[in-house]
Order: structure tokens, then sequence, then C-alpha cells
């Protein structure tokens, strides 16, 4: 008796957890559905709700995305390279990892006031796109850092000593060894770490603030909205029809994050696969 | 000839390949002293302005109104009413949930069930912030039709279904670490499997379940947009988690809305709330990181 009620308790906490996420989505669809259109996709911003579109939002987050990937790659992989084959176990290794996973730790929020005072402010790239990325960098490179070292752990020492044996140096067997057969768990990881960019409000509200721009940015200097952000401050009139462009740009968003898992778990199985 | 300048080539390359990594390395460290410096260097002209003991003695938050004041308990207050909501609601169903997939799911459920509950975990704050206040709100306004629609509890009851996953790896990892042959000994001895999971594995488990809940409190205390969208902007002092509250997240982002000047106190007072999370976070991840790693050695 005891046992059946035990196991329904747990049972259900887990379906409970399971529905919301359900429901979630359900809410969501149906209150943003009807709003989806390809003028929704190709307008700008407007006042009036019916002709609202996303194209400004959808553009910086695009923008935003390709910058932050291309400061995150390079640093990412590079740091996690160097403490898993170059650093061994001196102090700055461990100095270095202490401080990634307390930086995982950091409330996003912070990242948005770090990067209003340095970048935006004392580099002076006012409230543009770069300075966005560059902080989104930030906040992701623990991520990047932290799945690339898991992956390269997973290299077979042997491939390595075989190479070492023939007289390469570190730099070579990196290059030419690890990398090669760490890049599937290296390139997941970078892009869980963009999908996490790409849901990202908070700094880029405390970097950008809320504006209302209706132009699709040319530069990387130019001023900037993400899709999130919209979102957000559709979300936060009184108005049902501006719940309900609202709840269309999360839809649109939630596709793309969907997608962009989807391809990570795809390129993690495959490399799997392959290997064995 | 030839071969020696190919080998010392190869030398100069392996010695400016690892400067340059050591180099990226050392960006993670510039960010954690950059926070510091950014955080204190702002707080400082604000401390100068406003001293500690108003700041944390005084009982009222209006830095955008006349009279300005700057008593930050009410922030507190509401900061961590909203995280102890959500850690509550994350705790009961992450332990619920560990239970579950670690004492009760076979392995073909569990690697099922355990990619469905992260997807939880991947969906931006800002699509809960607006289930939060377009679902969630509703229902408790029909079930206590007083309730308006900013409120901490719609705010931590979302937060915490976002948090669950968070609760149900690190207690479930905690729990099948607990050793078989503990396990096995309470079979032998005639108890059952809820007794088994209760009195064995829980006792067992207990600290890191413990660093859990300390974790999903940090985490929700950083929780920005959940908050910002369905808990209000009103800093008060209550502990009626059906009233607007306003967090110190939600207040970063209520200035950071307009265009606030650089070097006003406004502009600065961000900073200083900003360095009292920074602060408030990084002991909690301390102490939970430090149960995990205590409880990691116990069965070694």
């Amino acid at each position: 008796m005891k046992e059946r009620l035990f196991y329904l308790l747990i049972l259900s906490s887990i379906l409970i957890a399971l529905t919301s996420l359900l429901i979630l989505l359900i809410d969501v669809v149906l209150d943003g559905y009807s709003s989806l259109s390809w003028d929704f996709l190709t307008n700008y911003a407007s006042r009036k709700a019916e002709k609202s579109g996303i194209l400004a939002p959808l553009a910086g987050t695009l923008w935003l995305v390709i910058l932050t990937a291309f400061c995150t790659i390079p640093l990412g992989v590079s740091t996690a390279l160097y403490l898993e084959e170059f650093a061994g176990t001196n102090i700055l290794s461990k100095i270095i990892k202490i401080n990634i996973s307390n930086l995982a730790g950091v409330p996003s929020i912070i990242y948005g006031l770090l990067g209003l005072a340095f970048f935006t402010y004392f580099i002076g790239l006012g409230k543009s796109i770069i300075a966005g990325a560059l902080t989104m960098t930030l906040l992701v490179l623990p991520i990047v850092i932290i799945s690339a070292q898991e992956s390269i752990r997973t290299v077979q020492p042997s491939l390595k000593e075989a190479a070492y044996a023939l007289g390469a140096t570190k730099w070579e067997v990196s290059k030419k060894i690890i990398l090669p057969h760490s890049i599937g768990g290296i390139m997941s990881g970078i892009i869980l770490a963009m999908s996490r960019a790409i849901g990202e409000t908070a700094p880029i509200l405390i970097i950008s603030s809320l504006v209302f721009i209706t132009t699709v940015p040319s530069s990387p200097l130019d001023r900037f909205t993400v899709l999130p952000l919209q979102i957000y401050t559709w979300a936060s009139f009184p108005k049902d029809e501006f719940r309900a462009i609202a709840s269309a740009g999360i839809i649109v968003l939630l596709v793309i994050l969907m997608t962009m898992n989807s391809l990570a778990i795809y390129i993690r199985w495959k490399n799997q696969t392959d290997r064995y | 000839m030839m071969q020696q300048r190919n080998i010392r080539r190869r030398k100069t390359e392996e010695i400016i390949v690892v400067n340059l990594l050591k180099l990226s390395g050392l960006v993670s460290i510039g960010t954690t002293i950059g926070i510091l410096y950014v955080l204190g260097s702002q707080s400082i002209p604000f401390f100068g302005t406003v001293s500690l003991k108003e700041f944390f003695t005084g009982l009222n938050w209006t830095p955008l109104f006349v009279p300005q004041e700057f008593g930050v308990m009410p922030l507190i207050n509401g900061t961590f009413m909203v995280a102890i909501i959500a850690a509550l609601v994350a705790l009961i169903f992450g332990l619920g949930s560990a239970f579950f997939l670690s004492e009760y799911a076979s392995r073909k459920v569990r690697s099922y069930v355990k990619p469905l509950l992260e997807i939880l975990a991947g969906i931006p704050t800002v699509v809960y912030g607006y289930f939060a206040l377009t679902f969630v709100t509703p229902i408790i306004q029909y079930i206590a039709p007083d309730t308006i629609i900013f409120n901490a509890l719609s705010a931590g009851i979302v937060m915490g279904i976002m948090i669950i996953p968070m609760v149900s790896t690190l207690s479930e990892d905690a729990m099948s670490s607990v050793p078989r042959s503990l396990r096995e000994a309470a079979y032998s001895l005639g108890a059952k499997k809820y007794q088994v999971a209760l009195r064995i594995v829980f006792p067992s488990a207990i600290s890191g379940i413990v660093a859990s809940f300390i974790l999903s409190i940090s985490r929700a205390i950083g929780e920005t947009m959940i908050v910002s969208l369905a808990a209000g902007g009103k800093p008060a002092l209550t502990l009626n988690p059906l009233e607007a509250i306003q967090t110190i997240t939600a207040y970063i982002v209520t200035v950071s809305q307009g265009e606030t000047p650089q070097g006003s106190i406004e502009y600065q007072s961000i900073f200083a709330v900003g360095l009292l999370l920074f602060i408030l976070t990084l002991i909690m991840n301390l102490i939970g990181r430090w149960v995990v790693y205590k409880y990691a050695q116990e069965y070694e």
C-alpha cells in the first residue's frame, strides 16, 4: 500500500514537470499561431499590433550570433586545448579551472552590467551589436570551454602516443590528432552555447535599452534589438493583440532553438556511432 | 641544413602557439577581474553618497522618485521570496523526479524522460515570463480573486518549474552514486523498495540534495526576465506572495529600460545592487559546490 503510494507520488511529480512543459508549449502555440504569417517575418515593429513584424529583431539576432560565434569559437577551443593538453597541473591552469566554474554560476544580468560599463562606455562601442556580441561571448565562453574540454578528454591516448612516438610536437598532435577527433563534441557544445546566446534577454536589455528599431542593422556598430527582447517588449504591453504577437515571436524563437538543439544532438550521436 | 631549419621553424611555431593558447585562457580570468572592477568602481561613488547603514537598514527603495531613498531591504525581501518559492517547487518536483529516475525507471524510460526534462532547462526565460503572466497568473486570480496581476507567487512557481531539471539531475547523481551494497543490505533485511528509497538512498544522498537546493536558490536569485514580466516593479517589504514585489534583477532592468545617464546616482545604484547580487550568488555557489565536493569524498 505504502509502496504504491510512494510510487504514485514520485511518478506524478515527474508527470507534472513534463505536463507543464506540454502546457507551456500548447499555451504559446494557441496564443500565437494565428498571428504567424510571412508578413510577420518580414515586417518591422509597428505601433499597431496587426502590422508588426520581427524583421529587425531577427536580423539583430542573426548578427549577434555570428559575431558571438566568431569570438567564442577560437577563444573557447584554445582555452580548452591549453587546459587539457598544454598546461598540465600548474597553478595557472588550476586558477583558470576554478575561475571558469565560478563564472558559469554568475547571473547573466551581471554580464550585462560588465558589458554596459566596459564595452559600451569605457571602450566606447556604444549600444552596438558588437558590444552585445562581446558581452555574450564572455557569457557563453564557460559553456564552450567545459564541453570542449570534455570532448578533448575522450580522444584515445593511444592515438596521441602514436603521434608523439613519431616525433610530433604538442601543437602538431593537437592540430592533426586531437582536434579532428574531438570536433564533433566541440561543435555540439558550440551550437548549444549559441542557442543559449540566442535565448538570453537580460544582458542585451541592459546594454541596448528598450529601443524601437525599424531598420536592419548594416554594421556591427549599429544599434540593434534581438528576438527575445522584442518578445519581452510586446509581452509587457497590457493589450491582448500585443500578447498574441509576443507569442508568435516565441514560436519563431522556439523553432530556431529546437532546430539548433536537434542539430547538436545529431552531431553528437553521429560522432559516437562513427567512432565505434 | 634544410632539416635543421625545419626543426627551428617547428619550435618557434610551438612557442607562439603555447603563448596564444595561454593568452586565451587568461581571458576568463580577465572576465572575473572585469566584473569585480566594474561593480566595485561604480559602487564606491554610490556608497560615498549613500551610507552602508542607510543601504542595509533603510526600509524604502525609491531611487526613481523624489525623495530618493536607498534602503535595499525591500529588494532583498522580494528577491528571496521569489527564490524560496521557486526553490521549494523545484525541490518537491525535482526530488520526486530524481527518485523516479534513479530508483524506479528502467534504463529505457530514463533515456527518453531525461532529455525531455532537459528541454525545460533550455527554454529561454523570457518565454517562462510570458507563461507566468498569461497562464499561471490568471489561474491564481481564479483561485484567489483579490490577487493583482503582478505577484511573487506566479513568478516563483514558474521559475521553480524551470529549475526542476537542475535539482533532478544533481539529486539523481547523488542518489545513483549511493553504493549498491547499501541497498542490497537493506533488501536482505526484508526492506521494501520505498523503504530503501526513503531510509537508505535519501539519507545517504542528503548532502547532494541539500547542495542542489542551495544551487537552485542561487540560480533563482539571479533570474531576471520572469520576475521582470510577472512579479511587478514595486519594491515592498511584505511576506504575502500574492502582492507585487521587486527583485534586485528586476530593479536593474527597470533602470536599464530607459536611457539613464552614465554617472548619475541611478546609474551607480544598479552596480551597487549588482555587487550585492554577485556576492550573494557567489557565496551560495561556493557553499553548494563545497557540499557536493565533501559528499563526493564520502564513498571513495
